[in-house]
C-alpha cells in the first residue's frame, strides 16, 4: 500500500530523502524536519517493514486493555499528505548501495537519495537456545506480535517471560492479564538489573510475586523441549529444574537492527549500533542513524524513545540546513519511571552510586512497600536513585539531579513519605529540563507562562508539548506554572470565589480593622453578588473567630454551613448526629449513664470516637433540642463535631496511673480542651497530651500536640492524620505550664488570622513563607511585635465562651428553626428511615424497607429496636 | 406583631396554599414544608425580598435537605448550594449548574413551585415552569 503525496502549493523539492523505518523515532524525525523552514527542499520517502504507519511502542501493551492499533497510531491523519511525503509500507529496504547512493526494496524498486535516513530500532534478542523456534515461542514488539501472542495464550494455561527486565516484567504483566500461570525467568541476581538496586529489586520481586506471577531469578533457559505436536512444553532452567510451560514469551534485550549499514561497509560498534557522530552522522555524510539503530557519539546505544527523540530532532535541523550545526546529540539522561504490573519504579541519574565518593540516602518501609534510595555526590548535590512502591517525587527529583547543583534541602527530607518534605518546586537552572519526553526546560515552561500568555497547564502543554509524553514530569510542570503565575502577579486567583477577589486572610483582617460585623455589609462594600457556599462559611467563621457572639444569631444564621447551621453534623439520610465535649476523654460512670440513658430513650446510635468521645446519629432536626435539653440539664456541652473549631484534646492516662508517666497529662488534656472550647478557625483544630514519650495519646499527629518531659511540657505543632498526614515539629521544648498555655495561644491566633480557608495547620506550616522559624519568631520572640493582640483575641474568646447549645435552648427565636416542617412543626421528615443491625439503628438503603420516625417519638418516648 | 400576618403561598399546581408567614424566612436561608398532597418543598427569601420555592430533594443524595443548603448567586443566577454535596442549582428553574443528570440516571433538575406573598405579588417563576413541573 502506498500514500501518494497530493501536490500541494509547496516550492518544488530538489534533494531526495529516503528514511528507512517507520517507528517512533523516524516519526518524529519527519515531523520536526516538516516543522523547520528548510525542509522544503526535500523530497521524502519513507521505506516501512511493518504494514502500519509508526505508532506508540511504548504504550503497546494498552493493546491487551482494548487501545486500538489506530488508537496507538502516531502519524495524524493528513500529516504525509500535507507534507508530501510518500510511505511505502511493508516494502522494507533490502540493500544499500552508498556508491551509487540507492537502496533497493523488497518490492524490487530501486531509489535514489541524497541523504538516507536509517531509523530501523532494534530486534529483540532469542538466545540461541535449543528449541527457540518451536510455536509457542513469541517476541514482544509489535503488533502482530501481541496478536501472536494472544492467539496463542487462548489454548494455554502457563506462560513463561524470559528476561526480567523492563520489558520482561511488561510481558509478565500482560500474560497475567490474559489469566495466565505466569513464570518470570531472569538470568541476574534482581529484577530490572539496568535500572534498580539489590534493595529496591528486593522490594520489587515481593510486590510482584504478591500479584501471583513466579519469579526465578539467577537462572538462565538451558533448552525448551517440545511436545509430540511440536509445539513447546516445558523450559529447562539453568539450575537443572524443568518449568512446565505452553508459551515463552523472549524479553531478554534487544539489538540494534544494524545489518543494512553493516553489509554496505559503514562501522559498526562491536556491540552492534551504527556508529554516529553528535550530528547523528555515520561515516558516509550522505547517511545519518538515529533511534535504537544507532550508536551515539557517546558510545551507547539507547532503548529509550526520549534520547532516540532529542537524535531525531539533531537530524532533522542538520538536513533543514540549520546553521553552524547547533543542534547536537552527545548523550541522554536515561531515568525511566513506569508502572510495572502495578508497582511503581523509576530511576534517574546514576542511580547505582558508580561516582566517586557518592554517598546512600535510602528510606525504606516494607510494611507498605516503599523504597527511596538517592545518591548524593561527595559535593552534596544529588547524583541519583531510585525508587520502588511510591515515585511521586520522581517529577522533582530527577531535574534536581539532572542540574547537578548543590542540593539547598536536607536530603532526607527528599525522599521522606509525601507531607514530610517542603512543599513548592525544588530551585532548578533554567537550563534544566523538566519534559525529557519533549526536552523541555524549565525556561522554556516559565516563558510560556510569562511571555507566551499560558495560564494553565493545559495551556502550556498545548504550547510546550511538555508534559505530553510520558506524563511523569506534569506534577513539577504544574508547580512551576503556579510559580510563575503568581510571579508575574497576573496571578493564581488567589480570591476566595467570584464575590470577592481576597484571600480568607484578607477578609479577616478587613474585618477585623473595619469593624464590620455582617457579610451583606462585607460583600456590598468589598465584594459583588450575593455570596455562595465558600464564602459565606468563611465570613462566618472569621466573624465568630472575632468573637460576635452566638453564630445563630441574626443574619450571621444564614451563613453557617451545612453542620454549623444546626449544631450538629448532616448524615447521609437528611438526621443529624450529636456529640457532647468529653474533655480529654475523661468521663464519670454518672455521665456515660447519662449519655446512654438519652441515646436508648431517642433511639439513637450510638459509636466510640476515633477522638475519644461518644456520637449519638439517627436524630431528626426536631429532636435536636429535646436531645440537648436532657444533655445540657446533665452537665454537657457542645462538642462541636460540627464546626471548623477545637474538636478533642485526647489524652493518655498520664502519671496518674501508668508506670511510665511523669507528668499528668489528663489534667492538662482537660484544661486545654476548656479553654480552647467553641474556638472558630479556618478549619478545624485537634490536641492531644501524651504522659510520656511513649505517646499513646498521639500528640505529635495533631494541630498542636504535648508530650510531657520530666521537667514540662515539649509542645509539637503541625501535625496531621487524615488524608496527607504530616508529623508535628517540635516548636518549642520544655516549657512550663503558663509558657506553654501562652505560646500555644499565640500559635493558634497567629494561624486563625493568616491561614486560607480549609487549611489545616499542617499544610498552613507548609506553605506560610519562613515556616516554622518564623511562626517560632513570631509567637516565641514576638518578631512581628503583635503577640499582646494575640493574647487579647485569646483571652476575649475564653471569657466571651458559652455553650451554644445552652443558648439555643434558652431562646424560642433560634429554637423555632429547629423543625422539619415550618408548617407542620413536631412533624418527623418521613423520608428519613431506618432499619436495625447490630441491636442498633442505621439508616435504611435504597430499596431497604425502613421505619420512619413517628411524631410521637419526637417527644421523647423510647424507640424500640427490632433486631429481628 | 400586629394583627396582620404576612403569609408565603405557594401554588401547587390547581389551588395556592399558605406555606408559612413571611416572617419565618430569613433572608439567605429557607424552610422545609409540606405540601396539601404531602410533597416536601423547600421555601427561600433572598436579600431582596424575592422568593422561591423549589423541590427540597436532594437529587444527588435522595436525602430531603434542599432547605438547609445556603443561597447566593453566579453571575446573575440566582443559586442554592446543596448542603449535602454542595452542587449548585438555579432556584429560578431548579437547573443543576454542575452536575446534568443525578447518580440514578434522571435529569438533575428540580421542580419549582410559583410562590407569592399574602399580598398576592405573584413572584418568578413564569408559568412555562409550571407545566413542566
Ligand atoms: C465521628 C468520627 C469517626 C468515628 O466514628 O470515630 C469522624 C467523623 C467525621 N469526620 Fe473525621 N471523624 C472522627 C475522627 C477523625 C480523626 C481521628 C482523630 O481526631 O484523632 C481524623 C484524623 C486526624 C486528623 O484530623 O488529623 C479525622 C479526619 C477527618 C478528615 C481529614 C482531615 C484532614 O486534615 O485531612 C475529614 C475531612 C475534613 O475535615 O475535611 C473528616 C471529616 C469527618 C466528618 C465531619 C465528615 C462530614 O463532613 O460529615 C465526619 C462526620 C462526623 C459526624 O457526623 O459526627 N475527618 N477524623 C470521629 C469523630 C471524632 C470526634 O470525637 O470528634
Ligand atoms: C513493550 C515495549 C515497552 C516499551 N516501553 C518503553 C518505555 O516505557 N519508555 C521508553 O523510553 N521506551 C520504551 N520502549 C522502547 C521504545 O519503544 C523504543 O525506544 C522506540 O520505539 C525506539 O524507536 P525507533 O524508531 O528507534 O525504533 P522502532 O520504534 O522499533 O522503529 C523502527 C522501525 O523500523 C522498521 N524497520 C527495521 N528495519 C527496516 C528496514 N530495513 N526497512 C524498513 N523498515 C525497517 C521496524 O519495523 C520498525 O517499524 C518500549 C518498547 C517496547 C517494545
Ligand atoms: S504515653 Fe506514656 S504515660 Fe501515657 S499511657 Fe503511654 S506510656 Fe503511659
Ligand atoms: S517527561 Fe515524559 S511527558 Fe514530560
Amino acid at each position: 500500500m502506498t500514500h501518494r503525496p497530493t501536490p500541494g502549493r509547496r516550492p518544488r523539492p530538489t534533494k531526495d530523502l529516503v528514511l528507512v523505518g517507520h517507528g517512533m523515532v523516524g516519526q518524529r524525525f519527519l515531523e520536526t524536519l516538516t516543522d523547520q523552514p528548510g525542509a522544503d527542499e526535500w523530497r521524502i520517502t519513507v521505506l516501512a517493514e511493518e504494514p502500519r504507519p509508526a505508532y506508540d511502542r511504548v504504550h503497546l501493551t494498552s493493546w491487551f486493555s482494548g487501545t486500538s492499533a489506530e488508537q496507538l497510531s502516531l502519524t495524524p491523519p493528513g500529516f504525509l499528505a500535507e507534507h508530501g511525503i510518500e510511505l511505502r509500507l511493508a516494502d522494507p529496504a533490502t540493500a544499500l548501495d552508498r556508491a551509487a547512493r540507492t537502496v533497493t526494496t523488497a518490492s524490487g524498486d530501486t531509489l535514489r537519495y541524497d541523504a538516507l535516513v536509517l531509523a530501523t530500532g532494534s530486534y529483540p534478542f532469542v538466545p540461541p537456545v535449543p528449541g527457540h523456534d518451536a510455536p509457542g515461542c513469541h517476541v514482544y514488539r509489535t503488533i502482530e506480535d501481541l496478536e501472536a501472542i494472544r492467539a496463542d495464550a487462548a489454548g494455554a494455561r502457563t506462560g513463561a517471560v524470559v528476561g526480567g527486565g523492563l520489558l520482561g516484567l511488561e510481558a509478565a504483566g500482560a500474560l497475567t492479564a490474559l489469566d495466565l500461570t505466569t513464570h518470570v525467568v531472569e538470568f541476574a541476581p534482581r529484577l530490572m538489573a539496568l535500572q534498580v538496586d539489590d534493595g529496591g529489586g528486593r522490594l520489587l520481586r515481593r510486590k510482584i510475586e504478591e500479584l501471583g506471577v513466579t519469579v526465578h531469578t539467577a537462572a538462565g533457559t538451558q533448552s525448551l523441549t517440545t511436545g509430540e505436536d511440536g509445539r513447546v512444553r516445558a523450559m529447562l532452567l539453568s539450575d537443572g529444574r524443568e518449568l512446565e510451560t505452553d508459551l515463552v514469551v523472549f524479553a531478554a534485550g534487544v539489538r540494534p537492527r544494524d545489518q543494512l549499514a553493516r553489509d554496505s561497509g559503514l562501522a559498526v560498534g562491536e556491540r552492534g549500533g551504527i556508529v554516529v557522530d553528535q550530528h547523528c552522522r555515520t561515516g558516509d555524510p550522505h547517511v545519518l542513524a538515529i533511534g535504537e539503530c544507532a550508536l551515539a557519539a557517546d558510545g551507547r546505544v539507547y532503548g529509550l524513545v526520549a534520547p532516540g527523540y532529542a537524535m531525531a530532532d539533531t537530524a532533522a535541523r542538520l538536513l533543514a540546513g540549520e546553521p553552524g550545526g547547533r543542534t547536537v546529540f552527545t548523550g541522554a539522561d536515561t531515568s525511566t519511571k513506569l508502572k510495572l504490573l502495578g508497582v511503581d519504579v523509576a530511576s534517574f541519574g546514576d542511580a547505582h552510586g558508580t561516582a566517586d565518593g557518592a554517598l546512600d540516602v535510602l528510606y525504606s518501609d516494607s510494611r507498605s512497600g516503599v523504597y527511596k534510595k538517592l545518591v548524593i555526590g561527595s559535593g552534596g548535590h544529588l547524583l541519583g536513585g531510585v525508587l520502588v512502591g511510591d515515585t511521586d517525587s520522581y517529577a522533582t527529583l530527577r531535574p534536581l539531579a539532572l542540574s547537578g547543583k548543590p542540593l539547598t534541602t536536607p536530603p532526607e527530607h527528599l525522599v521522606l513519605p509525601a507531607g514530610a518534605g517542603p512543599a513548592g518546586p525544588p530551585a532548578l537552572a533554567d537550563d534544566a529540563t523538566v519534559c525529557s519526553c519533549h526536552n523541555i526546560t524549565q525556561g522554556r515552561i516559565r516563558a510560556a507562562v510569562r511571555d507566551e500568555g499560558c495560564a494553565s497547564v493545559p495551556e502550556v502543554k498545548k504550547c510546550t508539548r511538555a508534559g505530553t509524553g510520558c506524563g511523569s514530569c506534569v506534577p513539577l510542570l504544574a508547580a512551576l506554572v503556579t510559580e510563575e503565575l503568581e510571579a508575574t502577579g497576573a496571578g493564581v486567583d488567589r480570591g476566595l470565589c467570584e464575590h470577592f477577589t481576597h484571600s480568607r486572610a484578607e477578609l479577616y483582617e478587613i474585618i477585623r480593622v473595619t469593624g464590620i460585623t455582617s457579610f451583606s455589609a462585607l460583600v456590598d462594600g468589598h465584594g459583588s453578588g450575593e455570596g455562595c457556599d465558600i464564602c459565606k462559611p468563611v465570613v462566618a467563621s472569621v466573624l465568630a473567630s472575632l468573637g460576635n457572639g452566638h453564630i445563630l444569631e441574626g443574619e450571621q444564621a444564614a451563613l453557617q454551613d451545612t453542620n454549623d447551621h444546626f449544631l450538629a453534623n448532616l448524615q447521609r439520610n437528611g438526621s443529624y448526629s450529636v456529640v457532647p465535649r468529653i474533655p480529654g476523654g475523661e468521663i464519670s460512670p454518672a455521665d456515660l449513664i447519662t449519655i446512654g440513658e438519652v441515646a436508648r430513650d431517642f433511639g439513637l446510635y450510638t459509636k466510640i470516637t476515633g477522638g475519644q468521645r461518644i456520637d449519638l446519629f439517627g436524630a431528626a432536626v426536631d429532636q435536636l433540642p429535646l436531645i440537648w435539653r436532657r444533655l445540657v440539664d446533665a452537665g454537657f456541652e457542645s462538642g462541636h463535631a460540627y464546626g471548623k473549631s477545637l474538636r478533642t484534646v485526647k489524652s493518655c492516662v498520664g502519671e496518674s496511673w501508668c508506670r511510665y508517666g511523669v507528668q499528668d497529662s489528663v489534667g492538662l488534656a482537660i484544661e486545654l480542651e476548656l479553654r480552647y472550647r467553641g474556638l472558630r478557625s479556618p478549619h478545624k483544630l485537634k490536641s492531644a497530651v501524651s504522659g510520656c514519650a511513649r505517646e499513646c495519646a498521639e500528640a505529635q499527629s495533631k494541630d498542636f500536640g504535648i508530650i510531657a518531659t520530666s521537667t514540662g511540657w515539649n509542645l509539637y505543632v503541625g501535625g496531621n492524620g487524615g488524608m496527607t498526614p504530616r508529623h508535628a515539629d517540635l516548636l518549642a521544648a520544655d516549657l512550663d505550664r503558663e509558657a506553654l498555655v501562652r505560646t500555644i495561644d499565640r500559635f493558634l491566633m497567629f494561624y486563625i488570622r493568616t491561614a486560607d480557608r480549609l487549611e489545616r495547620t499542617s499544610v498552613w506550616l507548609e506553605r506560610i513563607e519562613g515556616g516554622l522559624e518564623h511562626v517560632r519568631a513570631v509567637v516565641l520572640d514576638d518578631s512581628l511585635g503583635i503577640c499582646s493582640e494575640l493574647d487579647a483575641l485569646m483571652e476575649h474568646h475564653v471569657a466571651a465562651y458559652r455553650d451554644e447549645w445552652a443558648a439555643v435552648l434558652d431562646d424560642p427565636e433560634r429554637m423555632r428553626r429547629f423543625v422539619s416542617f415550618a408548617n407542620a412543626p413536631g412533624t418527623p421528615d418521613p423520608a428519613v428511615t431506618f432499619v436495625s443491625e447490630r441491636g442498633q439503628i442505621r439508616p435504611a438503603r435504597p430499596g431497604e424497607n425502613g421505619r420512619a420516625l413517628t411524631a410521637a417519638l419526637v417527644a421523647g418516648p423510647r424507640l424500640e429496636v427490632r433486631t429481628a | 406583631m400586629t394583627g396582620m400576618t404576612q403569609f408565603v403561598e405557594v401554588f401547587d399546581g390547581t389551588q395556592w396554599f399558605p406555606a408559612c408567614t413571611y416572617a419565618h424566612l430569613v433572608p439567605g436561608r429557607g424552610v422545609a414544608v409540606l405540601g396539601p398532597g404531602g410533597e416536601q418543598i423547600a421555601l427561600f427569601r433572598d436579600r431582596a425580598g424575592q422568593l422561591y420555592a423549589i423541590d427540597n430533594r436532594d437529587p444527588f443524595s435522595g436525602a430531603h435537605v434542599l432547605s438547609r443548603g445556603i443561597l447566593g448567586s453566579r453571575g446573575d443566577t440566582p443559586t442554592l448550594a446543596s448542603p449535602m454535596y454542595k452542587q449548585v442549582f438555579d432556584l429560578r428553574d431548579g437547573r443543576c449548574l454542575d452536575e446534568d443528570t443525578a447518580p440514578d440516571g434522571t435529569p438533575a433538575r428540580l421542580r419549582v413551585w410559583p410562590a407569592r406573598t399574602g399580598d398576592h405579588s405573584v413572584s418568578r417563576p413564569a408559568a412555562r415552569d409550571v407545566r413542566k413541573a
